[in-house]
């Protein structure tokens, strides 16, 4: 047999059935933490910290019912004294002996999460998309020193951009604010923003809106009638990056948030029991705030893929 | 500092307006190309100065005082290069920052290594081969935080999953495996969570690599005989350099300035066997609020990650026009 | 199928219930801001009646002890709005006085006619003055709490343990009267097979991220004759921080750590602490008083199956406790001052106080500690006061926070990373703590 064969031009069947294997295997293994974080979610107490650890156990929602309220611990004879219990995270909070004293705040972080993530991709995309237009058709001074410079602004590790945004932000009343923590997740994302959504704007012909202006359009209506819906896939793909950033980010939010404005990341691991951290509900409240995420990147793959790729090429 | 920054877009507008060419420029209607490019570009260009330019001003600034964020009262003296001698003559700040060399070379390592491999895997391009990569995809998806946060349970000497599938595996007894609570593990323990979160990225960056290069190279290799052996190491690694090259830079640049995952999982602890230089920068600034100090430390901070991020540029310059 | 619409039913009611109370917060409502533990809930339970009275409503935020003084430190600098009252950490008394986070409540009680002599004298000290040993008040002591231990009385019981810890060491198995006689019940237990199980000697302090192995440290140290400063000369450490007697005292830390603690206990506080005991892991539990009540109603563990004692005396036969506790404050950036010092004024009252200790908060109102009743009113009240009586409590400077950076620095590499000698330890805290001091211009 000659070499050809193994060409890697042409991959032999044999060699495409162990690659394909060995990226099983791999995928499979490295999707065991998500399946056991899952999974913890779905367990009592007692069988969550089981030794050896349960793969088959019950299911059950008390993870999410201790992730929505908080409890406390009450008498045998105080808890039989109580009306029947409305439904069942009531009725497992009793058996535990203690009683729903109210909701816990993983809600309202949740939604601060929603509005923070949201509403900071929302404006970098905005604001990306016009300074990318910008730097992409028309001769700016210096302008590559200063697009490398908006990105190395993304080099400084975030503790130290924290510092002197906690001094401005203490001084202007905007810490624990969502519209301090929006302007700042819109800042660090609008570099990268800018710097992707110039080459996707640089592939789109200069002579269509030309064309289009000669036809009597002005720039303006040249830009939102010819080029945005040349640049959707890019500019999609420039959002989910930013929201994947904005929804995941932990260091600003945990230092520059305290309560009102406080996001999920921080929240989660604050989640205890009576002891340490109630790992069922700890469980919970990150599966639900993984969810979102799983669901874009399986939706929204081909642009992300093409996303990371591009990014990195043209660095 | 306003007008300088008026004057500046001013000349930058105008700058653009005159690029652009006479007669479209003067053919449009509304505003003028000068107005769209103001419009287009300073708003960016505000924020930018706004919340970063203008705080980096001032950190500079505050890294020659004493200042302390949590003494508004006290009075605030400059002292020089005081904080920059201090910190560099800190043999604690020292040990953070091998701390965080060590880090970031093994998890460099390891996920060049494995995503390197992956990639070459993936390239066979055998049937569904794209769900599983994006099966694979998903954990560089996901919060480092939350999900750092979860490995803490995984990681629990008994009752978690990783200490009783190595023992399963290795004969250990479970309560041995203590890889928070050793000094020797801990490190490793970092290392084990950022390679199983990031080196999907890195493979991405590889496939992108190897997609690359062209099939007429390999055709003609097949015409010369080279072996696959000879073939890989000719064609396939060389080309698929200043990828892998582009990949170790974005993660040395991300590890370097590591923060959220090891706070959650080890906090720097045992010890300070994991304390890695955001950590101790947290610590100063937030936790002993050395706002002076830490200042100064974040600015060499930045100017080290810059610095280095440079030169390996200049190196990645120099493969790619090889 | 059944079960799988009850959950969906009750994920759903459980969504709508906090949406519903989230929704139904007003401009009025009061921000509490505290740890979450026991006495938190306790506290809300006890806050209902104050709402029910003055139609005043009571939101709270509750931080792990880990993250609250990080977080709450946070907020306090940053000015925020956050909370309206807070219950803050003892040591954070001076930093606050002197930034002006706390409202300064002299003229408050004067006027409500308050009197901190009715409060045990150790917790206006060390909860409400700054400066020490001045009548200015910064806050109204809440709840006291001092380190204590928790053990397992029904393991102590059992017939063969008694013996076989007889024959190992000649005495009888009690309630220890010294830290050495503790280190030997713990060894004892360690690893030992109790009900069929394996067990450990010893939960004590060693998280590294907030002060937990301080908080722990400190006890034996102060009973082994450890000094914060020479007596005539304030901030002069040397030869007292690091004395032969403090080195002796981290040296019995460390080996306590390394013999008699369960695997993995390498970071652990309150809440770990709890746990290893809850969970039948261990004889001894090291951990503040506000774990009691809850241990003692704990179905698996509690009843009669748990004790009490103060900490047992050092070397010399001297015994101190670390003081825990906090008072609480009324926080000056808040908009809704008058309304946070009537709950002060609200919670300040005899009856109030007394209810407070029967949730299983540590009331600090003489009228209730000082009952002829008290002692025998819980199993753990002795305890409890003679802890009280032999309490100190960390530097309580407006450089706390660094100064503990430091200890928590010296002690968790020496103690739990192992490195260097105890009297290294102890010679670098020295020069930590002297070089924050120097920055402070107090030296």
């Amino acid at each position: 047999m000659s070499a050809a064969a193994h060409s890697v031009v042409e991959p032999t069947p044999a060699s495409k059935r162990i690659a394909g294997a060995i990226i099983i295997l791999y995928a499979v293994v490295s999707m065991v933490p998500l399946f056991w974080i899952i999974a913890t979610s779905f367990k009592t107490p007692p069988d969550s910290i089981a030794y050896p650890p349960k793969l088959v156990f019950t299911p059950s929602i008390e993870g999410y019912c201790n992730l929505f309220t908080t409890r406390t611990r009450q008498t045998a004879e105080y808890i039989a004294s109580l009306p029947p219990p409305e439904n069942f995270c009531d009725e497992v909070t009793r058996k535990r002996n203690m009683v729903i004293a109210g909701p816990s705040n993983f809600l309202p972080r949740f939604v601060n999460s929603l509005i923070i993530a949201f509403g900071s991709t929302f404006c970098a995309v905005f604001l990306g998309t016009l300074a990318a237009y910008g730097f992409s058709r028309f001769k700016v001074p210096l302008a590559d020193d200063l697009l490398f410079f908006i990105l190395s602004t993304r080099m400084m590790p975030p503790i130290a951009v924290a510092i002197p945004i906690y001094l401005m932000y203490r001084e202007l009343g905007l810490s624990d604010t969502a519209l301090g923590m929006i302007l700042l997740y819109t800042a660090v994302n609008v570099s990268l923003a800018v710097w992707l959504l110039k080459g996707f704007i640089d592939e789109i012909p200069r002579e269509y809106e030309e064309a289009a202006m000669i036809d009597g359009y002005t720039r303006l209506q040249a830009f939102r009638k010819v080029v945005l819906p040349q640049a959707t896939t890019g500019i999609a793909a420039t959002a989910i990056f930013c929201l994947i950033f904005a929804w995941n980010e932990y260091a600003f939010a945990a230092l520059l948030t305290s309560g009102t404005a406080q996001t999920a990341p921080p929240f989660i691991p604050t989640i205890i029991g009576e002891g340490g951290q109630d790992w069922p509900a700890v469980a919970a409240g990150t599966t639900i705030f993984l969810v979102p995420i799983l669901v874009f990147t399986i939706l929204l793959r081909k642009q992300l893929l093409r996303g990371i790729t591009f990014g990195a090429v043209r660095k | 500092m306003t007008e300088t920054n008026a004057s500046l877009l001013d000349r930058a507008a105008q700058a653009a307006a005159r690029s652009t060419p006479e007669p479209v420029a003067r053919r449009v209607r509304g505003l003028s190309d000068k107005g769209v490019a103001w419009l287009f570009i300073a708003p960016t260009i505000v924020l930018l100065l706004a919340i970063n330019i203008f705080p980096l001003i001032w950190a500079i600034r505050l890294s020659f005082t004493n200042y302390r964020a949590n003494r508004p009262n006290a009075e605030v003296v400059n002292v020089g290069l005081d904080n920059y001698r201090r910190i560099l003559t800190d043999s604690d700040i020292w040990f953070a920052m091998q701390t965080t060399a060590h880090f970031v070379f093994w998890t460099i390592v390891l996920q060049t290594l494995i995503g390197f491999t992956l990639a070459w895997l993936i390239d066979r391009k055998f049937r569904g081969h794209a769900f599983w990569t994006t099966i694979i995809l998903v954990p560089m998806m996901l919060s480092p935080a939350v999900v750092g946060n979860f490995w803490r349970f995984l990681y629990e000497p008994q009752i978690g999953l990783f200490a009783y599938v190595v023992s399963f595996f290795s004969g250990i007894p479970p309560t041995d495996i203590q890889m928070l609570s050793s000094v020797r593990l801990a490190p490793w323990a970092i290392v084990i969570v950022d390679t199983w979160m990031w080196t999907p990225y890195v493979m991405l960056i590889c496939l992108a690599g190897l997609r690359s290069i062209p099939d007429y190279i390999y055709e003609a290799a097949e015409v010369d005989r080279a072996s696959n052996w000879r073939q890989f190491w000719s064609i396939t690694l060389p080309m698929a350099l200043p990828f892998i090259m582009l990949a170790v830079l974005f993660r040395g640049i991300e590890n370097f300035k590591m923060f959220d995952m090891v706070n959650l999982l080890t906090g720097g602890g045992p010890g300070s066997t994991t304390e890695v230089a955001s950590i101790t920068l947290k610590r100063e600034a937030f936790e002993k609020w050395r706002t002076g100090f830490s200042s100064a430390f974040a600015i060499i901070l930045f100017v080290a990650v810059f610095g280095l991020a440079n030169i390996y540029v200049k190196a990645l310059n120099r493969v790619k026009s090889r | 199928m059944k079960s799988i619409s009850k959950c969906t039913l009750g994920l759903a009611s459980a969504l709508l219930a906090s949406t519903a109370i989230a929704g139904s917060a007003q401009a009025e409502d009061l921000t509490l801001c505290w740890a979450a533990w026991d006495p938190a809930n306790a506290l809300v339970e006890l806050s209902k009646d104050f709402t029910a009275q003055t139609g005043i409503g009571m939101k709270f935020e509750f931080v792990p002890w880990t993250n609250y003084a990080d977080r709450f430190l946070n907020e306090l600098n940053s000015k925020g709005k956050l909370c309206d009252l807070i219950i803050g950490d003892s040591q954070w008394i001076g930093g606050s006085a002197e930034n002006g986070h706390y409202v300064k409540l002299n003229d408050f009680f004067d006027k409500e006619g308050i009197k901190m002599s009715d409060f045990v004298d150790a917790t206006v000290v060390g909860y409400s003055e700054w400066p020490k040993n001045t009548p200015n008040y910064w806050s109204l002591p809440a709840f006291g709490d001092v380190v204590g231990w928790t053990y397992r009385k029904d393991w102590f019981e059992k017939p063969e343990i008694q013996a076989a810890f007889k024959e190992k060491y000649g005495r009888d198995l009690a309630v220890p009267a010294t830290f050495a006689e503790l280190k030997d019940i713990a060894e004892f237990f360690q690893g030992r097979e109790v009900d069929g199980k394996k067990v450990y000697g010893a939960s004590i302090y060693t998280e590294r991220g907030s002060e937990g192995v301080t908080m722990g440290v400190m006890d034996v140290l102060y009973s082994y004759g450890f000094k914060y400063e020479n007596p005539d000369k304030p901030y002069d450490m040397e030869g007292y921080v690091n004395s032969e007697k403090s080195v002796k005292g981290l040296e019995f830390y460390k080996a306590l750590y390394d013999c008699c603690t369960p695997p993995g206990a390498s970071n652990s506080y309150m809440g770990e602490g709890i746990d290893a005991f809850k969970s039948g892991q261990v004889a001894l539990h090291m951990n503040f008083a506000f774990t009691w009540p809850g241990l003692q109603k704990d179905e698996m563990v509690g009843g009669d199956k748990v004790g009490f004692f103060a900490n047992p005396a050092g070397p010399d036969g001297e015994k101190f406790a670390q003081l825990g506790g906090q008072g609480i404050s009324v926080v000056s950036y808040s908009d809704k001052q008058d309304a946070a010092l009537q709950y002060i004024k609200w919670f300040a009252q005899p009856e109030v106080q007394k209810k407070w200790w029967s949730l299983g908060g540590f009331s600090c109102l003489k009228a209730v500690v000082e009952d002829p009743s008290f002692p025998a009113s819980q199993p753990y009240a002795k305890t409890f006061l003679d802890s009280m009586a032999i309490v100190k409590d960390f530097w309580a400077e407006p450089s706390y926070a660094s100064l503990l950076q430091a200890s928590q620095k010296r002690f968790h590499d020496y103690v739990v990373a192992g490195q260097g000698t105890a009297k290294e330890a102890l010679d670098g805290l020295v020069k930590d703590w002297t070089e924050i001091f120097e920055d402070d211009g107090k030296m």
